[in-house]
């Protein structure tokens, strides 16, 4: 049977998260067998064709001028559609704010049930089972599904991209959608830029966070300086968050965001358990911390013992000097 | 304006999960039990809400077995009008089910004029941030999830969401659902008047019997237990050791 992959784009590209679904669609047709279809909407295919090499044998593609802002009714006709074209054992969808937003429609139009933010796919005596993190991550849940097609949402940076060896029979079929654009009683009318340039914490390979410790907000200029000699997205602590030292937005954690990046650097930030559930499936976590007794240096793969008013400021020079060599 | 408000109850984000005897669920023993954190941010928008039109009313729905009962009251302590509680004793109800009761009930005469539904836009027990969308769905009302700014414009709404590096400016025709984000609004405290009258107000009691799950829960376990890590030194005199293992032994700068 057929996996289908919902194909997310934005601004006429196709995101990153979607060659990460389709990885993953692709080695699960090793078991459940079937074409890994795509479907996309879109105001103009956003070079689709590219993504023969990732994996995908035919993408459905849904135009429609409207599908150039996020279009959540529209869409999901074009996935439903796309479902009952394609029969699928699965349908595969990023856990973006996009895919978050769009799967549970899909499900509730389908009857069907959905396992978000999944980390793990496997398929177990010709079912599928999908492992996803609760209670940001204190847990791990594993579930089954009761009927068909199986939805699942994948959490971003933890699925590998398909290796391009798939490529060059990639079809593109246009998929019919009604979308009558002047009836929709939600429109996106424009998308402000919240942090222009800058990646998304929930998709940042590395991440440098403060906490309190840090005393004020005015003291981030060092994690700021941290982060841009690193390339590295910056995060911060409920408590800071709390005190209003920085938006909501930069929270990592059990209220704010879960985050899976290469490198987490905690600098200032003790690790109450609400702050380690939502970090701790990054891949190497340094902590940066006076306190020895921190519970942050439990999780972290490398810890500094000291200030981080002396610590950071050497670490971002080093790093700025590796730079300046590489 | 009639705005019902669906809240749930979960276990403190301060908890440390202990799986129970079945394999499958979180332990209850010990855990204190709260409103959902991002509930409350949908609480207080829909009393901001009745209290500059100066009418309506804000009545909270929520799903749960006899302990829910606790969460329901404190929702009424911090302002809502009166609350209604489907009582199950399915432990553990997935999304759809619990989507599938609060609409049959948002259908009744009594909630149908509901304007805004409102909701948390995920639980922090099973993070699965479907129960909204799926009412919507359900309902054929339009939805905007993860909202950090709201306001209302007669029958219509416009509504800031949260997405990837920016936020998308929503205008949405009421009746609509809506999942508060944190940073919405700050969320009041009780007050002990409120909390008072929270006594007197009335919590109807339903019995609901869910449909079939859609989803068969497997199990619950610890997340896999990382590598001991170790500190590399003290002070600045640690940076260059720490440099070296980043780039040489765990490869990620």
């Amino acid at each position: 049977m057929a996996i289908l992959v919902f194909i997310e784009q934005r601004d006429g590209k196709v995101r990153a998260v979607s060659r990460e679904a389709l990885g993953e669609a692709v080695r699960l047709a090793g078991s459940l067998g079937g074409p890994v279809v795509g479907v996309c909407a879109a105001a103009a295919d956003p070079g689709l064709a590219a993504l023969g090499e990732a994996g995908a044998s035919e993408i459905l593609l849904a135009s429609h001028e409207a599908f150039g802002r996020y279009e959540p009714a529209g869409i999901v006709q074009a996935v439903v559609a796309a479902v009952e074209k394609v029969k699928p054992a699965a349908v595969l969808f990023p856990a973006s704010a996009m895919g978050r937003d769009l799967a549970p429609r899909v499900a509730a139009r389908l009857g069907v049930g959905l396992a978000a933010d999944c980390t793990a796919l496997a398929v177990e005596g010709g079912r599928l089972i999908a492992s996803r993190p609760v209670y940001a991550g204190k847990a791990l849940q594993r579930v089954a599904f009761t009927g068909s097609p199986a939805l699942v949402s994948l959490r971003p940076k933890i699925f590998a991209p398909a290796p391009a060896h798939n490529g060059g029979t990639l079809v593109v079929t246009p998929l019919p959608v009604e979308v009558d654009a002047a009836a929709a009683r939600s429109r996106v009318r424009e998308v402000k830029a919240t942090s222009a340039g800058k990646v998304d914490l929930t998709e940042a390979e590395i991440i440098v966070s403060g906490g309190r410790g840090l005393r004020g907000p005015e003291h981030f200029d060092i994690i700021e300086a941290l982060a841009a000699s690193l390339g590295a997205t910056v995060g911060a602590s409920r408590a800071v968050v709390d005190a209003g030292w920085r938006s909501h937005g930069d929270q990592v954690g059990q209220t704010g965001k879960t985050v899976s990046p290469k490198l987490y650097v905690a600098v200032a930030i003790s690790g109450a358990i609400q702050h380690l559930a939502g970090m701790s499936s990054s891949r190497c976590i340094v902590a940066i911390n006076k306190d020895p007794d921190a519970p942050i240096f439990k999780v972290a793969d490398f810890g500094v013992v000291g200030d981080a008013f002396e610590v950071v400021p050497a670490l971002t020079e080093a790093i700025q000097k590796l730079n300046a060599h590489a | 304006m009639l705005q019902v408000v669906c809240i749930k109850q979960v276990a403190d984000t301060e908890t440390r999960v202990k799986v129970a005897a079945d394999g499958r669920t979180l332990d209850p023993a010990g855990v204190t039990w709260i409103l959902n954190p991002y509930d409350e941010f949908a609480l207080e928008q829909a009393l901001r809400i009745r209290e500059a039109a100066g009418a309506g009313e804000v009545v909270v729905l929520s799903l749960g077995g006899a302990g829910v009962q606790t969460t329901i009251r404190n929702a009424l302590a911090l302002g809502a009008d009166r609350a209604v509680h489907l009582k199950t004793d399915t432990v553990q109800p997935d999304s759809l089910q619990v989507a599938r009761a609060l609409a049959a009930e948002l259908q009744t005469p009594a909630l149908q004029p509901a304007q805004i539904i409102w909701f948390g836009k995920q639980g922090v027990d099973d993070d699965a941030a479907q129960v909204g969308p799926m009412v919507a769905e359900l309902l054929g009302h339009p939805c905007v999830t993860v909202v950090a700014a709201m306001e209302l414009q007669g029958t219509q709404a416009v509504v800031e969401r949260e997405v990837e590096g920016g936020r998308e400016v929503v205008e949405v025709t009421l009746p609509a659902v809506m999942a508060a984000d944190k940073g919405l609004n700050e969320p009041r405290y009780a007050s002990l008047k409120g909390i008072m009258a929270a006594k007197k107000k009335p919590i109807e009691e339903k019995p609901v019997t869910l449909g079939p799950p859609a989803l068969e829960l497997l199990s619950l376990a610890p997340p896999p237990p990382r590598a001991p890590g170790r500190i590399v030194g003290q002070g600045v005199a640690a940076v260059p050791e720490l440099v070296r293992v980043l780039r040489e032994e765990a490869k990620v700068i």
